[in-house]
């Protein structure tokens, strides 16, 4: 492999944010963008083994009809690769196991918990959490402070104390299988973002933290702190102009906080994976 | 056989949905309930063995850590009363096509056609209720009667061991397929019968030309060629009806109308479209020159102008305002993804950016008794906002710009206008992508979801008044995912360049589709047995007319079929060969290779005679109320505040994803607290460069009950001045008319026909007066002219109401300007003057006048401001800009105020106004084309030499607390309030909607 940065955005079955997603890796100085539709990697014609870095974007994947994500994970869980006797599953495991990269961002998020990706505690890929309706039972479009968990193994968040970034969804509250899953959680500091006042102190209030999560999470990672996903959209916030109060706050940097996660892996990429 | 899978939460887990529903019951119903919960459950009709009906229950169907599964068996326990809704055979249902899809995966095999999931969702109530009870509830929030169904199952009468018993939905038919022929050699009254009794809305004179062609000699003989007989057959009656449509020929905007002003002056207007809309546009055009920015007006599915050397910009607004008055969340679902369809299918397809929606309602607190067949305004207002949050939100288009107009009279139809922009390469493969031309030979490709009944006669019944016998199958679902598959698909096989033409199956289905792309050619050759079908049973013409969504009709070259069908297949869309194109001079229909209509296409396009109007204009005495001042003008205002005509819509607006793509600069919600209303939205379409997108519009129809001319000027002036207001370039901007009237017929059923014919004729006057004046051109529009209610004695009309929109660019998008104020100190400067005109507005509303006094617009003036205003913007000396409308001065002031977060010190003694207005007048007065300014003292010098000359005046100072004070002209305090009581009143009637 070339010493390029290489990520893959999926899109295809209602993913909504693969443009602005892979916009958002380029302007991080990935060096090779690439948006695919679900069908080249079925079809065995694009693999996945070839990047390092996989995203899964906002969206309403098959309409959510079956609950966010569902009927997604249940595609990628079972969905055969044309001619090789193998199914995506497959890849994605490899893929883990190769010490690789992979984000999804709201319905990505969603989709990484419902196929047991995300927390996978003790390295276990079944799942242990959900992502179900927000207390108020209504999709919300608003921006929310996020506090960062800095003793987190995750390797997007480094260096990072808050970020402020739009959430745009219906389903968002995360909810454990068990108390000892959220306690691990706590713990193995693996509930990276946590919804915040302003001041970026985590709370259960309203609308501040917009769903009722537990513990206020808003984003997870893995143990290896390689696997992250979370609700509120970072793609969404790459530069100034998408801040919804740029046209008051003239001293706002043109760089947007949301491209800093993606600028992380990056990163982390040229250091251990290339 | 069929397994019913069962979906419950576990226990413990919140049931947000269940909470949600009680809640709205409560409020939709005034019936308060203990505790409402939900089950989800699935039927599944399809050949499975036990291990597959758990694996898919425990797998796809159910969250292991929330959820808990049963087959078979009912998990419904501890309620006093269950509602079981589902929806009736035939009927979309999305999250049973995805189950169906969700099993292909699990068992590795494809489900055939016979095969399916139906899902239905049961609802377990606690509280005192009984079956009466259950039925108003079931009927009158739950479930809607046209496309659901519900099961109603008292405690005590509920099965515990077999629960609901299993239904499936499927769509049972043994007819066979049958082509009637119809006599047409018939009495006038019995061709008005078959018109009536068949839906076809054709009027007698109509009628009669089809008469009189089917008995033409030429016609029998050509007919016999291809072994039809001298009757027509119902394929090609309906063909005709849709075709002739009012929906799809506006047969009002074309007709010959005979013009009386009242004062003795009569005219003949051959045409208002092409005299006043195309006219208008054609005079721009012509003074623009070179500067001309217009690519494609008028003749595709949208209008398209220039963007930048590469891209081009596309724009469409539609009305679905009857399908929403029978089922508000399918009617306004389709029109979402319905008007998605027209811009994607404009040129060689455009790629979306963003939806507008506005909506005008009867109040949602609505109090009187509801006539028949009319839903509760407050359940329109949920089912619209739902449609249009789920078709936006799931299609991955961010809702930008919108706005919500109440108006009792709104009880009657709903209009819901929904609008979409999408940008195109401004070259496609060597040639202007707005440009497109099937040829002859090109195969006939239906694309995406397959053909139901659903919207059968949609056309038809929308160029109707809402009556007894509308028919159901005008009522349809959209499904975001089927198109949004589709148009993924799409946009590779355009960049592949694998079709030369390409239009979408709105209104009238492949009939119009299909017989609108063959005036390319000259004709063309259609199998409708070919047609992808969701269900057997439909006759050969319900498959050409059915309005079934998610299709689009594709030409595409016969050496490209095979790969363009191989790759709809792969992204798991259908794709389906119907025929092809030729030159044969004949729209021709076969089914199973017998042909079932043969119709000349010049006779189905344009055979249908003119429509003859009398307009009348009336002076209807309108007159200024004579009334004392009010004592608290700080309380008018707050009510005012209040009113819902300029309340917060935020509940609404936050539903909409409005930033999805990444691109929404300007957002509907600004200021400090991210809760202020913006006046437009500005969008960067690229990521590398920073030019931008401004959408924009305005609507008053309340000025309608004056005079529709002033109305019509007003909602121009008001669409420009939000777009300018935050920067929209007014020398690159462009308009689209969407006409919502009442009928102007003059009949039995409309004696004041001729009058609301005049206020038409004048509202299209206004529209050429004053698109010129602004040198605005329009590029496409629609009109929805049938908007009453009448059943028995009560009729219901809509206030005549047009939604300008208008769309436009900016150079750079980083001098963009919001509404909120920014710092203490900064000057507010009132541009424009203020004159006694309270006629229609707001104030006067709220005291019972109506008035005479209207607004009037000084286009010249208007426009001279706004280009100044852009000098300013560009010069970066405005921090912020808000247009004046509804509540006049007052009302802009606090919501600058309240917005920005700090107070406003202002003083009418220093507001331009003409001689002699009360205080009351200067606050309120809703006089067009003024905007309120703050500016820097920093810059005050630049500003004022900017505008020296022009009416601009000093009237206040940006507080450095929280209090809005207004001086009144005797130079005492008239208003004193903290804008958190400004702004509380604002946000307070629909916070909880």
């Amino acid at each position: 492999m070339s010493k390029q940065v290489k990520a893959i955005v999926i899109a295809g079955n209602g993913t909504n944010c693969e443009r602005e997603t892979a916009h958002a890796l380029a302007l991080a100085g990935t060096d090779l963008v690439h948006i695919v539709h679900i069908s080249e990697l079925l079809g065995g014609r694009v693999q996945l083994s070839d990047y390092h870095f996989l995203n899964l974007a906002g969206g309403f994947l098959d309409g959510d009809d079956l609950g966010s994500a569902k009927a997604g994970a249940n595609r990628l869980l079972h969905a055969p690769i044309a001619g090789s006797g193998e199914h995506l599953s497959d890849h994605l495991r490899r893929f883990i196991e190769d010490g690789k990269l992979i984000m999804g961002v709201c319905n990505g998020f969603q989709l990484m918990v419902k196929m047991g990706l995300l927390p996978a505690l003790n390295g276990e890929f079944r799942q242990q959490a959900t992502l179900t309706f927000n207390d108020n039972g209504r999709f919300e479009d608003r921006w929310v402070y996020l506090r960062t968990d800095s003793q987190s193994p995750c390797v997007f968040t480094r260096g990072l104390d808050g970020i402020y970034l739009p959430v745009r969804h219906g389903e968002g509250k995360l909810v454990t299988g068990s108390p000892r899953i959220l306690h691990d959680l706590e713990a193995r500091h693996l509930s990276v973002l946590k919804y915040s006042t302003a001041e970026y102190v985590p709370t259960m209030d309203y609308p501040a933290n917009p769903n009722g999560s537990s513990a206020a999470i808003a984003g997870l990672c893995d143990e290896s702190g390689r696997l992250f996903g979370l609700m509120p959209h970072p793609e969404a916030y790459v530069h100034r102009t998408q801040h919804p109060r740029w046209t008051r706050e003239p001293d706002l940097p043109e760089e947007g906080m949301g491209l800093w996660l993606y600028q992380n892996a990056v990163r982390f990429i040229r250091q251990e994976l290339l | 056989m069929a397994w019913r899978i069962e979906v419950g939460l576990k226990d413990g887990v919140r049931d947000a949905r269940g909470e949600r529903v009680r809640r709205e019951i409560a409020e939709h119903l005034g019936i308060h309930l203990d505790n409402v919960r939900t089950i989800d459950v699935y039927t599944v009709d399809a050949n499975l063995n036990r291990k597959q009906i758990e694996a898919a229950a425990e797998g796809p169907f159910s969250d292991p850590v929330i959820q808990r599964v049963s087959i078979d068996r009912p998990l419904a326990e501890d309620f006093d009363m269950l509602i079981e809704v589902g929806f009736r055979p035939g009927v979309t249902d999305n999250v049973g096509r995805t189950a169906k899809e969700a099993l292909r995966y699990l068992l590795g095999r494809t489900l055939t056609d016979e095969e399916g999931v139906y899902t239905s969702i049961q609802y377990l109530l606690r509280g005192r209720i009984d079956g009466k009870l259950a039925e108003h509830i079931a009927s009158g929030f739950l479930g809607n009667s046209l496309i659901q169904r519900w099961e109603i199952v008292p405690s005590g009468e509920f099965d515990r061991s077999k629960g609901v018993p299993v239904s499936v939905p499927r769509v049972i038919s043994n007819s066979l397929p049958k082509v009637k022929h119809i006599d047409l050699n018939v009495s006038d009254d019995e061709l008005m019968r078959i018109s009536r009794e068949g839906v076809l809305a054709l009027n007698l004179e109509e009628m009669r030309t089809i008469q009189n062609f089917a008995s033409n000699p030429d016609t029998i003989r050509a007919r016999k060629t291809v072994g039809l007989g001298d009757k027509l057959t119902d394929v090609e009656l309906e063909a005709l009806a849709q075709t002739w449509s009012e929906h799809c020929k506006h047969k009002i905007f074309a007709a010959r109308i005979d013009y009386d002003d009242g004062r003795g002056n009569r005219e003949i207007i051959d045409s208002l479209f092409k005299t006043f809309i195309v006219g208008a546009t054609r005079t721009i055009r012509q003074e623009m020159g070179a500067q001309d920015f217009c690519l494609s007006v008028f003749k595709d599915n949208a209008g398209v102008i220039r963007f930048n050397d590469d891209w081009s910009l596309v724009f469409k607004v539609e009305t679905h305002n009857s399908p929403s008055a029978l089922d508000p969340y399918g009617g306004a679902l389709t029109g979402i993804v319905g008007v998605n369809r027209d811009p994607f299918g404009t040129g060689m397809g455009a790629r979306l950016l963003f939806n507008t929606d506005v909506f005008c309602f009867a109040s949602p607190f609505y109090d009187q008794p509801l006539p028949p067949r009319l839903l509760h305004p407050r359940r329109i207002f949920e089912g619209v906002v739902e449609g249009v949050e789920h078709g936006g939100n799931k299609s991955g288009v961010p809702t930008v710009n919108g706005s919500i107009v109440f108006d009792r009279r709104f009880a009657g139809k709903p209009l819901v206008y929904c609008g979409t922009a999408a940008l195109m390469p401004a070259l496609l493969h060597g040639r202007p992508g707005h440009e497109k031309k099937a040829l002859v030979g090109d195969r006939i490709v239906m694309v995406g979801g397959r053909i139901g009944k659903d919207g059968i006669h949609g056309a038809t019944f929308s160029s109707e008044e809402l009556h007894e016998g509308s028919p159901v199958t005008a009522v349809q679902i959209g499904d975001p995912i089927t198109q949004k598959r589709m148009f993924d698909f799409l946009l590779i096989a355009r960049d592949r360049g694998l079709y030369h033409s390409i239009t979408d199956n709105g209104a009238g289905g492949l009939s119009s589709s299909v017989g609108e792309m063959a005036e390319d050619t000259g004709g063309f050759e259609m199998h409708l047995d070919r047609a992808p079908l969701k269900y057997p049973g439909l006759q050969p013409w319900e498959i050409l007319i059915s309005e079934a969504q998610e299709r689009m009709t594709v030409a595409v070259p016969p050496k490209h079929v095979d790969e363009f069908i191989a790759l709809a297949a792969e992204m798991d869309v259908e794709a389906t060969d119907l025929g092809q194109f030729t030159d044969s001079g004949y729209y021709h229909c076969l089914y199973n290779g017998r042909t079932v209509c043969y119709l000349p296409m010049e006779f189905v396009h344009d055979g249908v005679p003119q429509l003859a109007l009398k307009a009348r204009w009336e002076d209807r005495g309108h007159r200024e109320p004579e009334f004392a001042q009010p004592e608290d003008p700080g309380a008018v205002l707050l009510a005012l505040l209040g009113r819902l005509n300029i309340c917060s819509k935020e509940s609404v607006v936050r539903r909409y994803d409005h930033e999805v793509q990444g691109g929404t600069v300007l957002k509907p919600l600004v200021g400090v607290a991210n809760d202020g209303p913006a006046d437009a939205a500005m969008i960067r379409p690229l990521p590398d460069s920073f030019e931008g997108i401004v959408v924009a519009h305005g609507i008053c129809p309340r000025y309608s009950d004056i005079d529709t001319y002033h109305m019509m000027a007003c909602a121009i002036d008001e669409g420009l001045r939000n777009y300018v207001a935050v920067g929209g370039d007014i020398n690159h901007v462009a308009g689209l008319d969407n006409f919502c009237w009442c009928d102007p017929v003059q009949s039995e059923r409309t004696p004041d026909g001729e009058y609301k014919a005049a206020q038409l004729v004048r509202a299209n006057k206004a529209l050429y007066d004053y698109c010129v004046a602004f040198g605005v051109p329009l590029i496409s529009g629609k009109d929805s002219m049938k908007n009453d209610y009448q059943i028995g004695d009560t009729k219901i009309s809509i206030p005549p109401t047009v939604l300008f929109s208008v769309i436009g660019k900016t150079e750079d998008l980083r001098k963009g300007v919001t509404m909120d104020v920014k710092r203490p100190g900064d000057l507010v400067y009132l541009l424009g003057e203020t004159r006694d005109e309270l006629g229609g507005s707001e104030y006067y509303d709220m005291l019972g006048h109506l008035g005479a006094r209207v607004p009037e617009v000084d286009a010249a003036t208007a426009l001279h401001r706004y280009r100044t205003l852009n000098t300013a913007q560009q010069q970066g000396l405005v921090a912020s800009c808000h247009d004046l409308s509804d509540g006049g001065l007052a009302v802009a002031l606090a919501e600058k105020a309240f917005a920005g977060g700090f107070g406003i010190d202002a003083d009418l003694r220093n507001v331009a106004a003409e001689e002699g207005l009360r205080e009351d007048t200067l606050l309120f007065s809703e006089s067009q084309s003024r905007l309120l300014v703050t500016v820097s003292p920093v810059h005050q010098s630049a500003f004022e030499a900017l505008f020296s000359g022009q009416c601009c005046s000093l009237i206040g100072e940006v507080r450095a607390d929280r209090e809005l004070l207004i001086t009144g002209l005797n130079g005492e305090l008239l208003i004193r309030s903290t804008i958190d009581d400004l702004k509380e009143a604002w946000q307070a009637p629909l916070r909880e909607m």
